[in-house]
C-alpha cells in the first residue's frame, strides 16, 4: 500500500438541459426576476476598437439547427487584454451569454474585434474569440474559438490553429466576414463538425 | 491569472455519446477534441462582484413571490465551492435553476401539466464567500418525466453553473437529493461512468444546518479543476 493523495476529484459534468435559460437568461425563459441579466452586454460602453456583429447557427448531426443551445463568450479587447489581467476600458467585461432566436436556431451579437493574445509560447495569438457551448443533449460544455477570414496572416501562424492535424478542418474556426459582419456557424457533428477544444 | 490546470479527468465526465441519453446522439462530436495547454485564453475568466447581483437573489423562496410562497418543502441548500487542491474558491458566482415542488419549470417551452407556482420564478445566483461557501433558500423540486424512453422520469434536482477563476474552469452539473430513488434509473446521471463521480453529485441531508421548525437542509459542495503551484515558463504579459 500507498500514502494516498489527498486531491479532491472535479464534480462531474451534466447537460444544462432544455430550460438553462431560467437559471441564466430568465428573460428569454419568458420572465423578469433580476434587477439585471448578466451576459448581454460583452464590450461595455466604452470599448475601444473594430465594432462587429457576428451571425450564425448551431446545427446538430442531421442538420437540425439546436434551438436550445446557450454559447458564452470570452474575448480580449482590442488591445489583447482580458479583463481582470491588466487595463481595459472602464465596463469592458469581455464576457457575454448568447441565445439563439427559438424559432431559426439563429444567434447574433455585437462585440468588438479582439486583439492579438500573447500565446503559451510567447508570440501572439491570432485574434479570437473563446467560446463554450451547453445544452440538451450535450454533457459536458463544448469549447472551441472563434477566429477571423480577414486575419490570414495571423491566422496562418497561429499555434492553436496550427496543432489540427486536419489541415481542412482548421476552416471550421474561422468566421466570414468584411470587418464588420461575420458568419460563423458551428456543427456539433457531421461532414462539417467543428474543432472542439479540451482546455 | 490562474496557473495552469490540472487536466480534465474525461473519464470522470460522462462521455458527450451516451445511446440511453438519447438526445446526445445528433449532439455529439464524433472528433477527438483537440488538446491544449492552457494560454491565457483559457486561463483567464470573468469575475463578478456585489453590484453585479442583489442579497435577494438567493432566496427562492422570495425572489418572486407575488402573493405568498412558493408551494413545497421548504430547504436550505448550502456547501462551499472548492478546487481540487481542496482550496476555498472565493468570489465566484453560482446560478442555480430548478423545477417548482410540483416538477414544473417557468419556461415558455416546459408543457408539462403539472401546475406552474405563482409565486416560484426557480432561479437564483450568489457569489462564494471568503471561505467558499454558499447559500440558497428554496422549495424542493418534483421529479418530472422527459420525452426520452416513454417512461423517463427525473429525480429531484437543480442544476448548478459555477465559474471558477479561468473559463477552462467554467461547469454546469446537477445536484441530486440523497435517498431518491429516481437516481439510480437516470440515463443522465447513469451517463457518468464512475458510481464515486455519481455520488458526488448527490447532496446529504444536513440536519445541523437545518432551520428548525422551518427548513430542512441539504449540503452540496462542488468541486472545480485544481491548478498547478507554479506558472508555466513563458508567462503571458501582466504576469
Ligand atoms: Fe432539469
Amino acid at each position: 500500500m500507498t500514502q494516498s493523495l489527498d486531491y479532491l476529484k472535479e464534480t462531474a459534468s451534466q447537460t444544462a438541459g432544455p430550460y438553462v435559460h431560467i437559471g441564466l437568461a430568465p428573460g428569454d425563459a419568458g420572465f423578469d426576476i433580476y434587477r439585471q441579466e448578466l451576459g448581454h452586454d460583452i464590450t461595455g460602453p466604452n470599448a475601444k476598437g473594430q465594432q462587429i456583429t457576428v451571425t450564425g447557427i448551431v446545427t446538430d448531426g442531421t442538420g437540425a439547427p439546436v434551438k436550445d443551445v446557450l454559447i458564452e463568450i470570452w474575448q480580449a479587447n482590442a488591445a489583447g487584454t482580458y479583463a481582470g489581467h491588466g487595463e481595459v476600458e472602464d465596463g469592458f467585461r469581455g464576457w457575454g451569454r448568447v441565445i439563439p432566436d427559438f424559432e431559426t436556431g439563429e444567434f447574433s451579437f455585437e462585440t468588438i474585434k479582439p486583439g492579438a493574445v500573447t500565446g503559451r509560447d510567447g508570440r501572439p495569438m491570432a485574434p479570437h474569440l473563446n467560446l463554450w457551448l451547453v445544452a440538451r443533449g450535450i454533457n459536458v460544455g463544448l469549447n472551441t474559438r472563434m477566429y477571423f477570414a480577414d486575419e490570414s496572416a495571423a491566422n496562418a501562424a497561429d499555434s492553436v490553429l496550427n496543432l489540427i492535424e486536419q489541415a481542412h478542418r482548421r476552416a471550421t474556426l474561422i468566421a466570414q466576414g468584411d470587418g464588420t459582419n461575420y458568419r460563423f456557424d458551428i456543427s456539433l457533428q457531421g461532414e462539417h463538425e467543428t474543432v472542439f477544444l479540451d482546455v | 491569472m490562474t496557473a495552469e490546470l490540472y487536466q480534465r479527468d474525461r473519464e470522470w465526465h460522462p462521455p458527450a455519446l451516451v445511446q440511453n441519453y438519447k438526445t446526445s446522439l445528433p449532439r455529439s462530436p464524433r472528433n477527438a477534441l483537440l488538446s491544449l495547454q492552457g494560454s491565457a485564453s483559457e486561463l483567464t475568466g470573468p469575475t463578478f462582484g456585489h453590484n453585479d447581483i442583489d442579497a435577494i437573489d438567493n432566496d427562492l423562496l422570495r425572489n418572486y413571490a407575488k402573493s405568498g410562497d412558493p408551494i413545497g418543502e421548504r430547504i436550505i441548500v448550502h456547501g462551499r465551492v472548492l478546487d481540487e487542491n481542496g482550496r476555498p474558491v472565493r468570489n465566484t458566482l453560482v446560478e442555480i435553476w430548478q423545477a417548482n415542488a410540483g416538477g414544473r419549470y417557468r419556461h415558455k417551452k416546459d408543457t408539462y401539466l403539472a401546475a406552474i407556482d405563482p409565486n416560484f420564478g426557480g432561479c437564483g445566483r450568489t457569489l462564494t464567500d471568503d471561505n467558499g461557501y454558499y447559500s440558497f433558500r428554496t422549495v424542493k423540486p418534483g421529479a418530472y418525466p422527459w420525452r426520452n424512453w416513454i417512461n423517463s422520469w427525473r429525480p429531484a434536482h437543480i442544476h448548478f453553473s459555477v465559474f471558477g477563476t479561468a473559463f477552462a474552469q467554467r461547469l454546469i452539473t446537477q445536484m441530486y437529493f440523497e435517498g431518491d430513488p429516481l437516481i439510480a434509473k437516470c440515463p443522465i446521471v447513469q451517463a457518468i461512468p464512475d458510481q464515486r463521480a455519481v455520488d458526488q453529485l448527490v447532496a446529504a441531508l444536513d440536519l445541523n444546518a437545518t432551520i428548525p421548525l422551518d427548513s430542512i437542509a441539504y449540503k452540496f459542495d462542488i468541486v472545480l479543476r485544481g491548478s498547478r503551484s507554479t506558472f508555466f515558463e513563458n508567462r503571458p504579459e501582466g504576469n
